[in-house]
């Protein structure tokens, strides 16, 4: 992880960081096109480890890093990639990311790593990384596509925190763990559909009917 | 028996959709038309039903620890289960790749219709997935088992997009609130279409 901040550091030297356009790259990603809300990419890991708030940030980190660094990497790599294999290039690059994250996160928050299991891996194949190699870091500077990628990952974080929250505070009664109603003095049985697969769509829903309904963003239907 | 109880598990039970999210993505974005939908899963269950033996192979035979033993007895104490996530994601884009070569020079037909679809499925969390919890077994799988669920899995996941196409359009004309037209009203219809799949959840022959 350290890597990534030593890389912000050198764009730092390069170009105004936050000129106002690559201040758009960081901010959009978080309302007008957010990847999970809007652009409809890695839906899958946004549902499944949200039950809890805890997990749902390990993941946020982990995607952010390992969008950030392979968008930076394959901006790099850009012109010398062969069109027709490129999807196997940034496949590789990927997982070597996912790999040292997947091995630090192993060997650091053991018992978070256990509760993500296989969607730690799942990384590589997480529509978010992939959408934005191909969609913005095949064509732009190292500079923008690592900022590009951050700001992605934002995102993603912030709607896995937004239903984490609902999950575990509607489904267990806690918040990263600490029993909010107990403190109150209320008593609160749980709602086991929050848990559930059900549940977590259910609220994903929710959250992109009221989000929609704030910014005005609509589709035909 | 067992393999007809497995095969019957992993396609209502531990549903790739309803009850892990997998292959989301292209699960909400190609299911707004019913033959596009089935042609995807087609897709889905050739290759998940390839794949997973695959890996299951590499896994036996390459990454386990002490799996290499059949080289020699230099190589019995070693463990490459670390290489594990780019062993596999290289086999899923190589087969893929090929499927895709090979589709196009014998069939140009089925190309037409399943082609496009082909390079869409190596980034499919579904099919990772399914290598992946394939490897997390307890007991572990052989490789009989191992054929069905992978299989099995795919035939779940295209059960799910082609139901979710077919409700999708009938959806067009009813009179849903503007801000929660496309998206929001998909994920609604998700999570019930999940619910009703909980009523699988300890069903066995």
């Amino acid at each position: 992880m350290s890597t990534a901040v030593a890389e912000v550091a050198e764009v730092k030297k390069s170009e105004p960081l936050f000129s106002k356009k690559n201040k758009k790259l960081i901010t959009n990603p978080l309302d007008i096109d957010n990847p999970v809300t809007v652009q409809v990419l890695g839906i899958c890991s946004a549902l499944a480890v949200t039950t809890q708030m805890k997990p749902a940030l390990v993941m946020a980190i982990a995607l952010t890093v390992v969008t950030a660094s392979s968008n930076f990497i394959i901006s790099i790599m850009r012109n010398s990639i062969p069109g027709r294999i490129r999807i196997i290039v940034q496949l590789a690059v990927v997982s070597l990311w996912v790999i040292l994250v997947d091995q630090l996160l192993k060997a650091y928050v053991y018992d978070v790593w256990k509760q993500l299991s296989v969607f730690i891996g799942l990384i590589i194949t997480n529509c978010i990384v992939m959408g934005r190699l191909e969609a913005y870091a095949m064509g732009n500077k190292p500079g923008p596509s690592l900022l590009d990628g951050l700001g992605n990952g934002f995102g993603y974080g912030l709607i896995l925190l937004i239903v984490a929250f609902f999950r575990e505070l509607l489904g267990g009664g806690s918040i990263f763990g600490f029993k909010v109603f107990e403190a109150m003095n209320i008593s609160y049985q749980g709602n086991g559909l929050m848990l559930l697969p059900a549940g977590a769509c259910v609220i994903v829903g929710v959250v992109i009917w009221v989000q929609r309904s704030l910014n005005g963003y609509r589709e035909t239907h | 028996m067992d393999l007809i109880n497995l095969g019957v598990r992993s396609i209502f039970v531990d549903n790739m959709i309803f009850a892990y999210f997998l292959g989301m993505c292209s699960f909400l974005a190609i299911s707004k038309k019913v033959t596009t939908a089935f042609g995807l899963g087609m897709a889905v269950v050739f290759v998940l039903g390839v794949t997973v033996p695959l890996n299951w192979l590499i896994q036996e035979y390459v990454l386990n620890p002490g799996a290499l033993a059949w080289l020699g007895s230099d190589f019995a104490s070693m463990d490459l289960g670390f290489l594990q996530f780019i062993v596999f994601i290289s086999v899923i884009a190589a087969v893929v790749q090929l499927t895709e070569m090979a589709v196009e020079k014998f069939s140009p037909a089925l190309y037409g219709s399943l082609g496009i679809f082909l390079p869409l499925i190596a980034v499919n969390c579904a099919i990772l997935g399914g290598a992946l919890f394939m490897v997390g077994k307890n007991p572990p799988f052989n490789f009989a088992q191992s054929v069905v669920y992978g299989v099995g899995s795919g035939i779940g996941w295209m059960l799910a997009i082609v139901a979710l196409a077919g409700v999708r359009e009938k959806m067009k004309y009813s009179n849903v609130p503007a801000p929660l037209r496309g998206l929001g009203i998909t994920f609604i219809l998700v999570g019930l279409m999940s619910l009703g799949f909980l009523s699988f959840l300890g069903f066995s022959l």
